[in-house]
């Protein structure tokens, strides 16, 4: 096998194994960093013995027991005792905890236990989000720190130092690694879900040069969903986080046009819409709905997506089953914006006049000002009326307030 | 990106001889972890090419439709996955562990998909161009 093969092949396991080995680590140490740590050293050996005696069979386990090797000599330089000496005290307990748990013996349960507590530590809320994104990109997506500053546009060395700080932190927190209990299990798995979402929107709202990379990155989060699916099927948010993001992801074809401009929902060509993941999308939704238990506002979402995924023209949009469940979203996150959409929701399923009206009700809303969206959705409903003056007021204005040069032009089009 | 893993006919697969219950187990398992790993978004198994039908192209105009089986058995498809992986190389460590799904020699065929990317490269120039010529046209309508 040649050094470059080898290489090619190392990486490649490393992207598969590496979480669940991170994870089993950091169970047994009960430290993050310190898991990490013995993860890169078995990395390391496999960089040296794999291109000379080929990937071995297993080569999960080959690492694992790699992993756990390096973990013992470390204890015997007594390096990790002293690291871990307030925490836990005693050597041998920690030696116990290393010798008890053997990952090519342990059940699935344990692994995929392990996997979870880790995903729960990394999206701890004691972190700042971009902490926790950065961190949840590094040891559960096993992407490197040059990768992971690429895709945020960020240097390399703020990414590498977040996450030093970020694994600081959780020791000197002493965050258990673990499943949190019933009592705060809300709380922190909103704060998991939020970091997947912020993912998916960081890619999302790619433009530009970079837009490869970050496109990446919407792939990512989309996996780091899946994952998350698999290990709590049973919750509704879970499955509903992850249908929104296949829903939102399959328009991505139709999203821009060929100059590289936005191409608004109502006018995106369908046919370019990806079936497959509608598919996995509106399936992931039906599994949600079907735990019979009230959506959340990631299902909701996913909900409104999959009436548009459904219908095959933009005339066919179930307008009214979209202003529904945008009242069910208002009711949990009455946010601005949420009533902007609900409002234009409104005006495509009861008329222009109504959508207007309820828009007119926002015109004081202090997170709305400067927010091109709501004059550009005045405008349409406007325009709508037959208002034309008042409409290209609105689009002018919209054009004013937007960021974007291109979606500049646009508005300024239909403000003429 | 996305890639199919294509798993090539046996002698058994187009004979219609279901897989051992053994094998059916250990496509199961794997499969499951396809799936955890986020990895699997669609994957089926096919009748041999017995139940099978081609429509071959003579030419632009003429179009025969011929029952199957068809004679050359390494060249047949049994069955797909359709992955999301990040390279190439993660998906040739995915079908590395796959059980060999015949009991015989075969072949599992790896290929990536067309994305919308792919075809920016080579029709982007010529996409705006007829773009420009529309737009052109569109002004001159007004």
């Amino acid at each position: 096998m040649s050094e470059r093969d080898a290489r090619r092949a190392i990486d490649a396991v490393w992207r598969i194994e590496s979480a669940r080995l991170i994870a089993a680590l950091a169970r047994m140490t009960g430290d993050v960093g310190l898991a990490e740590d013995l993860a890169q050293d078995a990395l390391v050996a496999a960089l040296e013995q794999w291109p000379r005696a080929g990937v071995p069979d297993k080569p999960g386990a080959w690492l694992m027991a790699t992993a756990k090797n390096r973990a013992i000599d470390r204890l015997r330089r007594g390096e990790m005792a002293a690291r871990k000496e307030q925490e836990l005290g005693r050597e041998a307990e920690l030696r116990a905890r290393v010798g008890e748990r053997d990952l090519a013996a342990a059940a699935d349960d344990d692994v995929e236990d392990d996997l979870l507590s880790l995903i729960f530590t990394a999206c701890h809320p004691v972190l700042p989000t971009e902490a926790r994104v950065a961190l949840t990109l590094r040891l559960v997506g096993s992407l490197t720190t040059t990768e992971i500053a690429r895709a945020f546009l960020a240097k390399e060395a703020t990414v590498a130092q977040r996450i030093v700080r970020a694994k600081r932190t959780l020791a000197e927190a002493r965050v258990p690694i673990e499943v949190p209990g019933a009592a705060e299990r809300e709380e922190r798995l909103a704060s998991v879900l939020e970091v997947i979402y912020a993912i998916f929107n960081e890619g999302y709202a790619a433009s530009g040069g970079e837009e490869w990379i970050r496109a990446d990155l919407c792939e990512e989060a989309m996996r780091l969903g899946r994952i998350l699916a698999g290990l709590m099927p049973r919750e509704p948010e879970v499955l509903g986080l992850a249908a929104l993001m296949e829903l939102q992801a399959a328009r991505f074809p139709a999203r821009t046009g060929p100059g590289g401009e936005a191409v608004p929902l109502m006018e995106q060509d369908r046919s370019r819409w990806d079936l497959v993941l509608i598919g996995r999308g509106t399936a992931a939704l039906e599994r949600a709905e079907a735990l019979g238990r009230p959506l959340g506002p990631y299902a909701l979402q996913a909900a409104i997506a999959a009436c548009h995924a459904r219908a095959r023209t933009p005339e066919a949009t179930d307008w009214e089953r979209i202003v529904a469940l945008y009242d069910a979203l208002a009711a949990l996150a009455g946010s601005p914006v949420v009533r902007l959409n609900r409002a234009v929701a409104v005006g495509m399923a009861f008329g222009p006049a109504a959508g207007l009206e309820l828009l007119d009700g926002l015109a004081g809303e202090p997170a709305l000002r400067g927010y091109h969206l709501l004059p550009a959705a005045r405008g349409e409903l406007l325009e709508r009326l037959g208002r034309d003056e008042e409409a290209a007021a609105e689009f002018d204005r919209a054009a004013e307030l937007s960021g974007n040069a291109r979606e500049r032009e646009v508005l300024r089009a239909r403000a003429r | 990106m996305r890639v199919m893993a294509i798993v090539k006919a046996s002698k058994d697969s187009e004979a219609g001889k279901m897989p051992s219950e053994e094998l059916l187990a250990a496509m199961g398992e794997f499969n499951e972890e396809l799936v955890k790993a986020g990895v699997m978004l669609a994957g089926e198994g096919l009748h041999p090419s017995s139940k099978g039908v081609r429509v071959t192209f003579g030419g632009d105009d003429e179009r025969t439709v011929i029952d199957g089986p068809f004679a050359e058995t390494k060249e047949l498809i049994a069955g797909y996955w359709l992955l999301q992986v990040r390279s190439m190389d993660e998906a040739v460590e995915w079908m590395k562990r796959c059980p060999n799904p015949h009991h015989e020699a075969g072949a599992i065929e790896i290929r990536p998909v067309f994305e919308a990317d792919d075809f920016g490269e080579e029709f982007t120039p010529e996409l705006r161009e007829q773009e420009e010529r529309l737009r052109a046209q569109a002004e001159q309508n007004r």
